[in-house]
């Protein structure tokens, strides 16, 4: 394209395979698209393993396994296996539904590195309310102790949102018993089903303050011991915006589950065309597709960005949250300061505090489709 | 650390691997990793969970002849590589 920074992208080091957006829990907190496709448009385990062979011999080394849940795909072990034999770090990104003891055995024996599971509070009442599913809680609580008492790493992934963020407290003595050993307390970005909820979700500042000195409080009594905790607050209350996937296709490459290669997992929802695996090798995608290349370097930026002297820190910010909120995916991020839409933010916190619109479950509906963005 | 005769183990959140492309040692955990210097690649390749740190200086001593005493060096980043939590001793 247009500069001289385009030349020899530096390789994807992450790989996130979103195996299918099929999903057994219903979290209104979701970031996959509301319009989730059909399971039988998903590539095959050949496609999958080519994807996973050309991106690992263009140097990526993080291998993401993702959805949905994809212990929904039959095939999960068998391609955990040829990615750890690749040479990847191999994540299981799961919401613990499906798991077996039996199934964390196998795939610790195809070479799985390390398990995520999600949770969506510390008891079966919040969590099962928000998962929209009976009997979540007990299921993950369980895998989560089998996960551990096999041996793997184990990554704690609480989505916090006004559902839950009054149980901070209990999450942090729960992941502490459940001996995670890194616990994201991420505050839900507003992506997907999560933006079309955002009024439901988004804390107030009172809130998220509150939380963050707890968890502080908490980290300053562990001597070192216990789970790490890294909490996430959500970029609408800052000044500045998030560095966005690290730069537009610098380091993250999304696989969808019809084969859509994404520089990140929302990025679909921009008014670009993105190509698709099945169609172009990972190499092409990656060093020469017009959408990957669309939003590196500078010179697609717009006034403030243009002349900003921290544009090379947060580029801009993200773009899907440039479009969603402004309409035009050039524009800086509204969460800037300096962003002409601002007020866009301020409108949506002081809207937040008083949803006028039902809340909305994920589901696989064509009707609730329809309702979306 | 003044004591020479233990061992260090890395930590099971982490694996060590040299890159190509990246053509250095990294440290790989958890949906992260951390690109280590050619002298850090060098000190953790000789954890293996059975060699003394007096055994790894050895080691580096014959592969690096001409580098002096790397006592001082080895000893220093695996305090380092211990704060970091990728090493512990068992």
């Amino acid at each position: 394209m247009r500069d001289s920074t385009l030349v020899n992208a530096g390789p994807p080091f992450w790989l996130l395979a979103e195996l299918t957006y099929d999903c057994p829990l219903h979290c209104p907190y979701c970031s996959n698209p509301t319009d989730m496709g059909d399971r039988k448009d998903e590539i095959d385990t050949q496609a999958w393993r080519d994807v996973m062979t050309q991106a690992r011999k263009m140097g990526a080394v993080q291998l993401g396994f993702s959805g949905g849940e994809p212990l929904l795909r039959k095939d999960l072990e068998e391609l955990v296996a040829h990615g750890r034999q690749l040479g990847f770090y191999t994540n299981l990104i799961t919401s613990g539904i499906g798991l077996t003891s039996k199934r964390i055995a196998k795939l610790k024996e195809a070479g799985l590195d390390h398990i995520q599971i999600s949770f969506q509070g510390a008891d079966p009442e919040v969590n099962d309310a928000i998962a929209g599913r009976g009997k979540a809680y007990q299921q993950k609580f369980e895998m989560a102790q089998q996960v551990k008492a096999q041996g793997y790493p184990m990554v704690l992934n609480f989505v916090i949102s006004k559902q839950n963020i009054e149980q901070i407290p209990q999450i942090l003595d729960l992941a502490t018993e459940l001996e995670a050993d890194y616990v994201e307390l991420a505050t839900a970005q507003y992506y997907g089903w999560a933006y079309h909820n955002r009024d439901h979700l988004l804390p107030s500042k009172a809130a998220l303050d509150k939380a963050e000195q707890q968890v502080n409080e908490y980290r300053a009594n562990q001597n070192g011991q216990g789970p790490q905790f890294i909490f996430v607050t959500p970029d609408y209350y800052e000044d500045r915006p998030k560095a966005c996937m690290n730069g537009w296709a610098s380091t993250f490459l999304t696989v969808t589950p019809d084969g859509s290669a994404l520089p990140c997992h929302s990025a679909k929802l921009l008014p670009l065309e993105f190509p698709n695996v099945k169609d172009k090798t990972i190499e092409e995608i990656w060093q020469q597709d017009f959408s990957f290349n669309r939003f590196r370097g500078d010179s697609w930026m717009k006034e403030p960005c243009s002349s900003c002297s921290e544009k090379a820190d947060d580029f801009g910010g993200c773009r899907c949250q440039a479009y969603m909120m402004t309409g035009d995916m050039e524009n800086t991020d509204p969460v800037c300061a300096k962003s002409p839409h601002k007020h866009l933010i301020k409108d949506a916190i002081a809207k937040a505090e008083h949803p006028d619109t039902p809340l909305l479950y994920r589901d696989n509906s064509k009707d609730i489709v329809r309702v979306k963005l | 650390m003044s004591d020479l005769s233990k061992v260090p183990q890395f930590n099971r959140l982490f694996r060590l691997q040299f890159e190509p492309a990246q053509d250095s040692f990294v440290l790989l955990f958890p949906e992260g990793m951390v690109k280590l210097n050619p002298s850090a690649g060098a000190i953790l390749e000789q954890v293996d969970g059975d060699s003394s740190v007096a055994g790894i200086i050895n080691k580096l001593q014959s592969k690096f002849p001409e580098a002096g005493d790397l006592t001082p060096d080895v000893c220093d980043f695996l305090i380092t590589a211990e704060e970091k939590k990728w090493i512990y001793y068992a």
